[in-house]
Order: C-alpha cells, then sequence, then structure tokens
C-alpha cells in the first residue's frame, strides 16, 4: 500500500504522458491487491475491523512495510529503481503464496502475479533504456541505485509472523528468496551498464513498525481523509 | 465462458445482458465473463462475479448496477466477489470481442501473440478504425489498466488494446 501510496503521489506529475498513465495504472493495481489482503484480514481479524480500517486508522508503528518503499519519488531513476526492486520480490513472493496451503491467499496470489508481470515488465525495460540510454541517464540511474539499493535487505529479514507463516505453510519466509533474487537483480543491473554498489546495507525496520522520516508525510497524507471525516465512504 | 443460466427466468437473464461495462458501454457483462455464477430463490438472487483486475474501479459500479437491474425487475440480489478461477481475457464472448472493435478498441490476441506485440513490438494487432495491421505498441498501459496504447501508422490514429489477461 505505501509504494502504491508513492506511485499515486504521481498522477498528473509523471514525466511524460504514458509513464505517467502508467505508474498510475501500477498504483491502481497494487491497491487492488492490497484491499484484497486487507478484506481477508479485516474478516479474520478483531470485531468491527475493516479494510478501511486497517489500511487507514493503523498508528504509524502498527504498519509493517519495508522502508525502502517509503522513499520518496525524488526523480524517474528513483522511481523506476525503487519499482524494480520491489517488482522483483513481490513477483517472487506472490509465487510462492500461490502455493499456500490458505486457498484464499492462493487465489489473491494468482489473481496478482498476472499484473505484477506487466508491472515488472514495465521497471526491467526502463533500467535497460535509461541504463544503457545517455551518459546522464545512466548517471542518474547509477545515483538512484546507490541511494536505494542499501535499503533493499529488509525485504528479507522475516519478522517473526513470516517465519510462522513459512512453517505452518500459508506464507514464505522472504530469506528464502535472497539468493534467487540477488542473482536476477545482478544480472539486469549489469546488462544495463549499472554498478551494484557496495555500500553498508542502511538501517531498515519498517517491518517492525520502526519507519524512516517519510512516513509520517505519507501518514498524514493517506490518513487525513479518514480521520477528519471518520467513516466516510465514496 | 458465459455462466450457465439455462435454468435461470429468463426475464433475468435479458435483465443481466443489458448490464454494461461502466467504461465500455457496448460490453455486456455476460459477455465479458464477469458473471460466474447466477442463483435464484423466490425473488431472491445470489450472484457471483469475479474481478477483472484486482484494482478494477469499475467493479463496484458494475456491482451497483447489477442490483439496479434485477432491482427493477423486482428480485433483491446479493453478489458475492470470488476471486478464483481467476478472470482471463479468454472468458469474453465472440460477441463481446466484436463490440469491442466496433466501439474502437482492439481485441485481446492469444497469450502468444499479446506477448509479440507489447514486448516484441510486433506489427500483428488490427486497427480498429481501418483494420491495417501496421500498427506498433506506445505503451503497455492505456487509459485504463486493462488496456495497452498503440499506434496505427497508416491511418495515424491511436487506439487502445485490450491485454491478454490469462
Amino acid at each position: 500500500m505505501i509504494i502504491a501510496h508513492r506511485l499515486s503521489e504521481l498522477c498528473g506529475h509523471g514525466p511524460s504522458l504514458e509513464t505517467d498513465i502508467a505508474l498510475t495504472n501500477i498504483s491502481l493495481d497494487l491497491f487492488g491487491q492490497v484491499r484484497n489482503f486487507f478484506q481477508y484480514a479485516a474478516e479474520l481479524g478483531a470485531e468491527g475491523e475493516t479494510e478501511d480500517s486497517i489500511a487507514f486508522l493503523r498508528l504509524e508503528r502498527e504498519y509493517s512495510s519495508s522502508v525502502i518503499l517509503e522513499q520518496p519519488n525524488t526523480d524517474f531513476a528513483h522511481i523506476i529503481i525503487r519499482q524494480y526492486l520491489f517488482d522483483v520480490f513481490q513477483l517472487m513472493q506472490l509465487e510462492h503464496l500461490a502455493k499456500s496451503n490458505d486457498d484464499r491467499i492462493v487465489a489473491i496470489a494468482n489473481k496478482s502475479i498476472k499484473e505484477t508481470k506487466y508491472h515488472k515488465r514495465f521497471s526491467e525495460a526502463w533500467i535497460m533504456r535509461l541504463g544503457l540510454g545517455t551518459e546522464l541517464s545512466n548517471n542518474k540511474m547509477q545515483s538512484a541505485l546507490e541511494h536505494l539499493y542499501p535499503f533493499h535487505g529488509e525485504l528479507f529479514r522475516p519478522t517473526d509472523i513470516e517465519i510462522d507463516a513459512d512453517l505452518n505453510g500459508y506464507g514464505i519466509n522472504p530469506e528464502r528468496l535472497k539468493e534467487r533474487y540477488q542473482t536476477e537483480i545482478a544480472e539486469t543491473f549489469s546488462s544495463a551498464g549499472l554498478t551494484i554498489p557496495n555500500t553498508p546495507e542502511r538501517m531498515a525496520n519498517g517491518k517492525t513498525g520502526i519507519h524512516s522520516e517519510h512516513m509520517g508525510a505519507i501518514l498524514s497524507s493517506l490518513q487525513y481523509m479518514q480521520r477528519a471525516y471518520p467513516n466516510m465512504q465514496w | 465462458m458465459v455462466a450457465d443460466l439455462s435454468n435461470i427466468e429468463p426475464k433475468i437473464v435479458d435483465a443481466l445482458s443489458n448490464v454494461f461495462d461502466p467504461e465500455i458501454p457496448v460490453l455486456s457483462l455476460l459477455d465479458m465473463g464477469v458473471i460466474k455464477e447466477v442463483n435464484v430463490k423466490d425473488n431472491w438472487v445470489h450472484l457471483k462475479l469475479t474481478p477483472t483486475y484486482t484494482g478494477c474501479p469499475a467493479m463496484d459500479t458494475m456491482a451497483a448496477d447489477i442490483v439496479a437491474a434485477l432491482d427493477s425487475i423486482g428480485y433483491e440480489t446479493q453478489i458475492e466477489f470470488v476471486l478464483a478461477p481467476a478472470w482471463t481475457t479468454d472468458w469474453i464472448t465472440e460477441r463481446g470481442r466484436k463490440a469491442l472493435v466496433d466501439y474502437g478498441i482492439a481485441s485481446p490476441l492469444s497469450e502468444a501473440l499479446d506477448k509479440s506485440a507489447l514486448v516484441n513490438g510486433e506489427r500483428i494487432v488490427p486497427c480498429p478504425q481501418c483494420e491495417s495491421t501496421n500498427t506498433k505498441v506506445l505503451s503497455e498501459f492505456g487509459s485504463t489498466a486493462c488496456k495497452a496504447l498503440f499506434k496505427c501508422d497508416d491511418c495515424l490514429e491511436t487506439f487502445d488494446y485490450f491485454k491478454c489477461l490469462k
């Protein structure tokens, strides 16, 4: 949801008409996936919980999204690198969730995979175009990669919930995806003339509720309407 | 894959066949293959609807339109969204595909050809305006999540192509 929100900020502000529409379409797809998961969570959750209360009314430390997804839309290079690092992970994770022993998760995953493949094709194609474009585009991509790469490790650090989910067959410990992920992105970046940075991992504990300084601004935008007009409906 | 409505009252089927996609007003929900199952008991209808794209904002409107259409002939409807089996463009009927093209939207190709057109830029999608295949993809993301943007190099018009979803 957080990355979907970041993409939604580009509505009307994309670098070109086609990329504006593409990024907001991706945002819409992701919000759809989020709705499916949140509706299920609400059914399993406490009395009175709804997809909206889960989306809009949690406190900052109750959101368990990875910090990389909060990073701002600094420029198109950042948007694409952030998207690609997420898309590769998302597709792998969904492919595993499609084998969950929970039928609903399987159904949501199978539906989401079809769309996520389009997202990954989009982000990967732009990595290639911009990496192999001009000296300027390559420099901007390299700079974005250096900013964002050190955050991606968090995606693979399992929380207790993920460990439990894997043990009980309904989810996946993301650690299991790390090696295949690293191989795939290394190949893409190398083909695109980009160098994977050798900097230490950034502190990132969004999955345990400790978010970056960006989360405050995101949530004040995301939550404003529901908090100002409780229970409002479209 | 049109739902099996052979046991359903004709006036209900008739009402359903006049509920159209809000974005593509020539395409009925039956021809889109999103109505999966209809069960009728007295004046109460339970209908299973499957979403096209997960984020499709038209789905809620479609549900509301179905409820309104059946309400107008005296039935109370409960809509259940089902995610599995996942909707695929294979379920769009021939009549639906023709309606798309008549409206100016190129209908989805097979999975393999779809990929050729979108990924390899092959010129195979027929232009809904002039029927030429001298067309190329401009963007895999068009006016809605389900469509891609194409251009015809013969008549020079742009058009939407309904992406194959499988």
